[in-house]
């Protein structure tokens, strides 16, 4: 199993939803983050002062798949985030031990 | 007793203390979010505090017989011969408790207005006995020199609806207490980015509905004057408004919400002296320059490094002496300025603008420091951090 872990621009969250549970995904969780990378923060002025705000909102979705369906899933949501500029976030996979799900007891792929 | 005057003063008295809740919304937003309720305390808490030290002594120091120009006596301490009747009223067509009622709001508001400059770092019992005394000892003395027949009154120093007795003696006060009490921990380091900017929009326009009761009922009538004032007011203010976007779209790049509330504010501060003795057109010239004066104005605190948090001094003492000193230009109801053909009056105007400011601020530095010796001012280093919610209040203003 593996990790998958979308940080992306906030507006792009329904394409993203949209683009992954075509592909039958069926679950995700999303986060309201703040951070900065290379787009850097933007300038706020109150009442002529100047302050620099350097974390900018992003939206994090993470997800928990099958190994095989990784390479599909990240293609998907990169298409989905993608629109050329700086700023457009990123993907992070990374390999999943364990999946348990309360309810049943079930584990592994099947918890998914 | 004139009944349709009382019922119109009546009204305006509600809407004057309607104007406190408003401006702790407009403050409340403007600060960070650990401070939120702390600022809405320093507005709200008056509507008990000030009113109830108003009955006690202060409408008595300020509309008692007068003491050589300077002071009321105590002939209407707790609200002694003060009835429903018209007797000993200082306006002969109002109930005397009408009238009393309708000034008693002025006293709520205008501590009120201090507050903005010391928010973030103060400690809430000083801050109450701070306020106390100052209604007693710089907003009576005040409000009788110039309404209660003391002697800025006598000398012909006009002022409608209080801007001396209520912006400048409040920007005054709080240039000494931003002064007296420091930077906030952090100032100049830190971005200190207001938390609810729709908070204080909405704060901002309940001011103006507000203002309209402070203004046309200073006519103290239902009268043609009440229109005047009414008229001139939102003139101003609409004026104010556009003039401040203005000045900072050509000077910073990008027109406001902040800046439209902040103009609209400048413009009913300048008006507020102005508005029974100015016609509508010259109250949008005084409006257009509070917006850029004003504008101006709150950058007089980074050049002199003191930290007017929310900017007391820029909007109410600039936008307060530019109206003060306007009135006496461009009166031409009731009174002559300057365009009239009486330079004098531009004279006693200035006169009443300095003797505001130098009374305010000594008297506020002296009570000032007595507090601080007895209470302390400033919230430890840690209290500051946390917030003055949890640290003065024991509440924090949202379960997020």
């Amino acid at each position: 199993m593996k990790k998958i872990e979308v940080i992306t621009r906030t507006f792009k969250l329904d394409d993203v939803k949209i683009a992954l549970t075509d592909l039958g995904v069926k679950g995700m969780t999303v986060t309201e983050v703040k951070g900065f990378g290379r787009q850097g923060g933007h300038k706020e002025v109150y009442r002529g002062a100047e302050y620099q705000v350097d974390f900018v909102p992003k939206i994090k979705i993470e997800l928990v798949v099958e190994d095989e369906r990784v390479a599909e899933l990240v293609d998907a949501v990169r298409d989905a985030a993608f629109t050329g500029n700086v700023g457009d976030g990123k993907i992070f996979v990374s390999p999943m031990d364990e999946v348990v799900r309360i309810r049943t007891g079930e584990t592994g792929d099947e918890a998914i | 007793m004139n009944a349709t005057d009382n019922a119109f003063i009546l009204i305006c008295s509600a809407l004057v203390m309607f104007m406190t809740p408003g401006l702790a919304l407009f403050y409340g937003g403007l600060v960070r979010n650990k401070n939120v309720l702390s600022t809405l305390m320093h507005s709200f808490v008056l509507l008990g505090l000030a009113s109830i030290v108003w009955a006690v002594i202060g409408y008595s120091l300020s509309f008692g017989t007068d003491f050589g120009g300077i002071i009321g006596g105590f002939d209407f301490a707790f609200l002694n011969n003060v009835g429903p009747g018209v007797e000993n009223s200082p306006a002969g067509n109002l109930p005397h408790l009408t009238f009393m009622i309708f000034q008693c709001m002025f006293a709520v508001i205008t501590p009120a207005l201090i507050s903005g400059a010391f928010a973030e770092r103060i400690k809430f019992s000083g801050f109450m006995i701070f306020t106390t005394l100052w209604i007693i000892f710089v907003y009576s003395p005040m409000c009788h020199w110039v309404w209660g027949g003391g002697w800025m009154g006598e000398m012909g120093a006009l002022d409608f609806a209080g801007g001396a007795v209520v912006h400048m003696s409040s920007a005054a006060a709080a240039l000494a207490c931003a002064i007296m009490l420091g930077k906030r921990k952090g100032h100049g380091r830190e971005a200190f980015i207001p938390h609810n900017l729709p908070m204080t929009i909405l704060g901002a326009g309940i001011l103006w509905f507000g203002w309209f009761g402070f203004n046309a009922g200073s006519a103290l009538a239902a009268d043609g004057l009440a229109a005047n004032a009414f008229v001139t007011t939102h003139m101003a203010t609409a004026a104010g408004l556009l003039s401040w976007i203005a000045a900072e779209w050509l000077h910073g790049g990008k027109a406001t919400t902040l800046g439209a509330a902040s103009g609209a504010v400048a413009g009913l501060v300048a008006i507020t002296p102005a508005a029974g003795f100015v016609t509508p057109m010259p109250a949008i010239i005084i409006g257009l320059g509070a917006g850029v004066i004003c504008y101006g104005g709150i950058m007089l605190k980074n050049r002199f490094g003191y930290d007017d948090a929310l900017d007391v001094v820029g909007i109410h003492g600039v936008g307060g002496t530019w109206g003060a000193l306007a009135t006496g230009v461009f009166a031409s109801v009731n009174a002559e300025g300057l365009l009239a053909g009486h330079a004098n009056q531009l004279w006693i105007q200035f006169v009443s603008v300095v003797a505001t400011w130098v009374f305010c601020f000594i008297m506020t530095a002296i009570l000032f420091k007595i507090v601080d010796a007895l209470v302390g001012m400033r919230p430890s280093e840690e209290d500051e951090v946390r917030g003055l919610d949890v640290s003065q209040h024991s509440e924090t203003g949202y379960q997020l």
